[in-house]
């Protein structure tokens, strides 16, 4: 199978009915491998979708498509990658055209999660361009009758050395990109790149600010209509009685769709539907039952819930003594997506298909959900991803999807349109779970640390669909699908015990990871899952130890630190900070520190931050962050200084205000002044971002690469401002307060 | 049967009194800047400008505005003719997700509008009530003080967009 080929006699193999053509192009490929050598892997996610023109498609008039099957979620990847297809392709940024997931069109990348885009997809697409790229030349070879390493490619054309020039369309034959990725693809020389590595504009910003469509929330079917769900008040609550009469009666209403205790009515128009909703609301009795755990308690709560536990890192050095041994235990409660536009779907079921417009972050995964709620083949339903407000992670999206699929079914034919209301939002998604972690160290009489203990307690982080009964259409219909039981996502990426493991070398060190299935709240994916609080944890814990060994917490990191890359992102950043060793800070100012690599293995983020404290009333305020990041091979490096000035803001709001309340029965954080968030009054002076570029290095995921060094950065920053330690998330103006005044 | 002039342009919208002005904006005229955030007033998303004020369509009946010139984000300029707060967005790639931008726009254009040269302060005062998840705040800053730049000289016509002041 992995035998060169020469072009044009293409071997053809018939296997399992498919046409598979297997062909090598660059010099390296050449070795001949023994036929029970596995073949190795085409990188990214060719891996597992393997032809070239899944991802790349040229069309005789030359123009370009570029398929991902990630969804862009305002990261704006979808630029970069254009800027990856265009470089390895040598045509013009302009001429191509990405498409993003799409059930009917994509590959299936899953979710678009995990910071894996540019890893995943990001790597195909450069990956099959310069496949693609190759294929072209060696036809235009043929075609020329000259060698092909005499033969460059121009701004979509392949140029021999007389100048003779052939387009990408004319060389492209029907099935000449149906052909399957080699592993080790010969990609340009990053020294060359024109395109890649450059602050090119992002594609998607000009609609969204001139009021172009660039929503499924601004999604207009011919003869579409609205509408809106009545959620029950509570997780569990049983719908006992609605006499729906008069409100089918409304001006407007078209439908009442009851199915055991999910309820929505439909309407010919959106603010029609919304007072329908009020009515059905008012009309339904429901009953509920008290089964949320105390919040006051919540840590205690969590811990004292079954788990399962795993020493999941062990490292013995009998040699190493602690002398002084410090512990501490430090809290996240449960926090929300908070997306500022509720979620939104359409649907249509019509000829037996279903069609759903979804700004969910799985279209495959969904659709599996969805198929399985609706008693339907897959293959009889089509999910396409449609931009929608900022999600960080899984937020209501994939149930409004299947909101709207419920309710397309109950009305065939005709397109549905369904927004959540606030605070269905608020009250619905599935949060960031709520976390305790327990640490314990001893330093040594050098003031190095000798043994370290990190225990988390923690849900699963991934409650996504892929079974029916993740989404609260299928769990509220009159035959239920069960919420499927929850899993621990595995490491090395991990879940509750993602960053867990502690990237510093310690001599001793032991790490557990109690999961616990039982979830007393509504959970999945938020941006950096465990993350956030376990680099909260270690971070923080740092600037403890360094305190106790009366050592500079930047020269305490690199005491501890053997990664030379993230040696490099903390020297950056604290260069870039005018960090001092011993500068005191001005009065009532303090100054912090913190560092993570991503999963261990994603980009690496530091960040130095400047914080001032008002010591009458408590109130914290960033006043400057300075972050150093490496993420690889830079493909856009504004694209991914907005990424990171975004993880610091969104982090410093979860980490001074943001805790999801609730009394015994009812969600009471509801809105947004139940749920504040941050706003321009407590934005910083400046956010400066420090980019490593590693030109040829893989790329690595930065998305959420800052909200775990953001939040110590700032809660070390409160520490040296007030002299006062504190653990427990938020760290609220009341809580800095009461330390304060301790 | 209500009279509404949005953007210069009179319409006839068959809508009832009480309803807020962001459904007539979005699903009579097909309007798609403002947008549904919180029908609460609480998030700023659904902002445009009535009478050259900002106000929050989400809160704001159809019966209020009789008489009065509500301007949307569509009503400013084109893509290929940006008005000279959308060039500045453009320009200071300000939005990441983008739900939230329409509305900081058309408050940042309505203080521009009555305070040309406003200082940092008086812009994070003005977009207090505007809510962005993303933690695009910065760049936001700096696109409206960039639109304060464009709208104070002359050459802020769009065929000058390559141009950075």
């Amino acid at each position: 199978m992995n035998a060169p080929v020469i072009l044009d006699r293409r071997r053809v193999l018939a296997g399992g009915g498919a046409l598979i053509v297997s062909f090598s192009l660059s010099g390296a490929s050449a070795q001949d491998q023994a036929a029970s050598v596995p073949a190795p892997k085409p990188p990214g996610s060719l891996a597992t979708t393997p032809y070239l023109d899944s991802w790349i498609r040229i069309d005789a008039d030359g123009s370009i498509t570029v398929f991902t099957g990630k969804a862009e979620l305002g990261q704006g990847f979808k630029t970069a990658f254009q800027q990856i297809a265009a470089e390895e392709l040598d045509v013009a940024f302009a001429s191509l055209k990405v498409v993003t997931a799409d059930t009917g069109l994509t590959a299936n990348e899953g979710y678009t999660s995990g910071s894996h885009s540019m890893q995943d997809s990001g790597t195909a697409i450069q990956n099959a361009a310069a496949q693609v790229r190759a294929l072209l030349i060696a036809e235009a070879a043929k075609r020329l009758e000259l060698p092909a390493e005499n033969l460059r490619t121009a701004d979509g054309a392949v140029v021999s050395p007389d100048g003779r020039r052939l387009g990408y369309g004319e060389l492209v034959a029907a099935d000449m990109l149906h052909v399957q990725a080699q592993a080790n693809a010969k990609l340009k020389d990053p020294a060359t790149f024109k395109v890649m590595g450059q602050p090119l504009p992002r594609v998607d910003i000009p609609a969204k600010v001139t009021g172009g469509a660039a929503y499924a929330q601004d999604m207009r079917l011919p003869a579409m209509v609205h509408a809106r769900i009545v959620r029950p008040p509570s997780y569990g609550a049983q719908l006992i009685d609605c006499d729906a009469s008069a409100i089918e009666k409304m001006p407007g209403v078209v439908k009442v769709v009851r199915d055991g205790n999910f309820l929505a009515v439909v309407a010919a128009k959106e603010f029609l539907a919304v007072k329908a909703m009020n009515a059905l609301g008012a009309a339904a009795k429901w009953k509920e039952t008290a089964g949320l755990p105390k919040q006051d308690d919540l840590a205690d709560v969590l811990i004292k819930l079954p788990s399962q536990d795993s020493t999941i890192f062990e490292r013995s050095d009998p040699s190493a003594v602690g002398r002084k041994t410090i512990e501490a235990t430090y809290t996240r409660p449960y926090q929300s997506h908070g997306s500022i536009g509720p979620s939104c779907a359409l649907a249509q079921f019509s000829d037996g298909v279903m069609t759903v417009w979804t700004h969910t972050q799985g279209v495959y995964p969904d659709r599996a959900g969805i198929a399985e709620m609706l008693k339907m083949q897959p293959s009889s339903v089509r999910l396409i991803h449609v931009e929608g407000s900022g999600c960080y992670g899984h937020n209501g999206a994939d149930d409004a999807a299947a909101d709207a699929a419920l309710i397309a079914r109950a009305m065939p034919g005709v397109p549905i349109r369904v927004q959540w209301m606030r605070e269905q939002e608020h009250a619905w998604e599935p949060y960031g779970p709520a976390m305790v972690t327990k640490l314990k160290a001893s330093l040594d009489e050098a003031g190095k640390i000798a043994d370290w203990n990190f225990e988390v307690w923690s849900n699963t982080h991934s409650m996504r669909p892929g079974g029916a009964g993740c989404m609260l259409a299928a769990q509220h219909m009159a035959q239920p699908i069960a919420v499927p039981a929850p899993k621990p996502i595995p490491l090395p990426e991990g879940g509750g015990d993602r960053n867990a493991i502690p990237i510093y070398t310690f001599p001793n060190a032991h790490v557990v990871h109690h999961f616990i299935p039982a979830m007393p709240l509504r959970i999945s994916a938020m941006r950096a899952l465990g993350a956030y609080h376990n680099v909260f944890s270690i971070e923080s814990f740092m600037d403890e130890l360094a305190l106790a060994a009366d050592a500079d917490p930047v020269e305490f990191r690199l005491k501890h630190l053997d990664d030379q890359r993230g040696r490099d992102v903390i020297e950056k950043a604290a260069q870039g900070f005018g960090w001092q060793k011993g500068e005191k800070p001005l009065p009532d100012r303090g100054f912090g520190f913190a560092f993570a690599r991503y999963k261990n293995l994603a980009a690496y983020c530091a960040i130095a931050s400047e914080v001032e404290v008002n010591r009458e009333t408590g109130r914290p305020r960033l006043v400057r962050a300075v972050a150093a990041v490496d993420s690889g091979q830079v493909v856009n490096p504004d694209g991914l200084i907005n990424q990171i000035e975004g993880a610091i803001v969104q982090s410093m709001s979860w980490t001074l205000y943001e805790s999801v309340t609730f009394d015994d029965t009812r969600i009471t954080s509801i809105d947004w002044q139940t749920y504040p968030i941050l706003r321009f009054d407590a934005v910083p002076d400046s956010i400066e971002v420090h980019i490593i570029n590693r030109p040829g290095q893989p790329f690595l995921g930065s998305g959420e690469t800052g909200q775990g060094p953001a939040a110590a950065s700032i809660a070390n920053a409160i520490a040296n401002a007030t002299g006062k330690r504190l653990r427990n998330l938020p760290l609220t103006r009341k809580r800095i307060k009461d330390a304060i005044d301790a | 049967m209500m009279i509404l002039t949005v953007n210069g342009l009179t319409h006839q919208v068959d809508a009832e009194a009480d309803t807020p002005l962001l459904y007539v904006l979005r699903d009579d005229l097909k309007l798609n800047a403002a947008k549904f955030g919180c029908g609460l007033g609480q998030c700023g998303s659904c902002t445009v400008m009535v009478d050259g004020k900002a106000v929050q369509s989400c809160v704001t009946p159809l019966v209020l505005l009789e008489g009065k010139q509500v301007t949307t984000l569509e009503g400013l300029g084109t893509i290929s003719e940006p008005a000279p707060i959308q060039r500045a967005f453009m320009e200071e790639q300000a939005a990441q997700c983008g739900y939230c931008i329409a509305g900081m726009m058309m408050r940042a254009q309505a203080l521009l509008q009555s305070n040309s040269k406003p200082t940092d302060e008086e812009i994070r005062a003005e977009l207090q009530p505007n809510l962005c998840r993303c933690g695009t705040h910065m760049r936001i800053l700096r696109a409206v003080r960039r639109a304060a730049r464009l709208m104070d000289t002359a050459d802020a016509s769009p065929a000058n967009h390559g141009s950075t002041p």
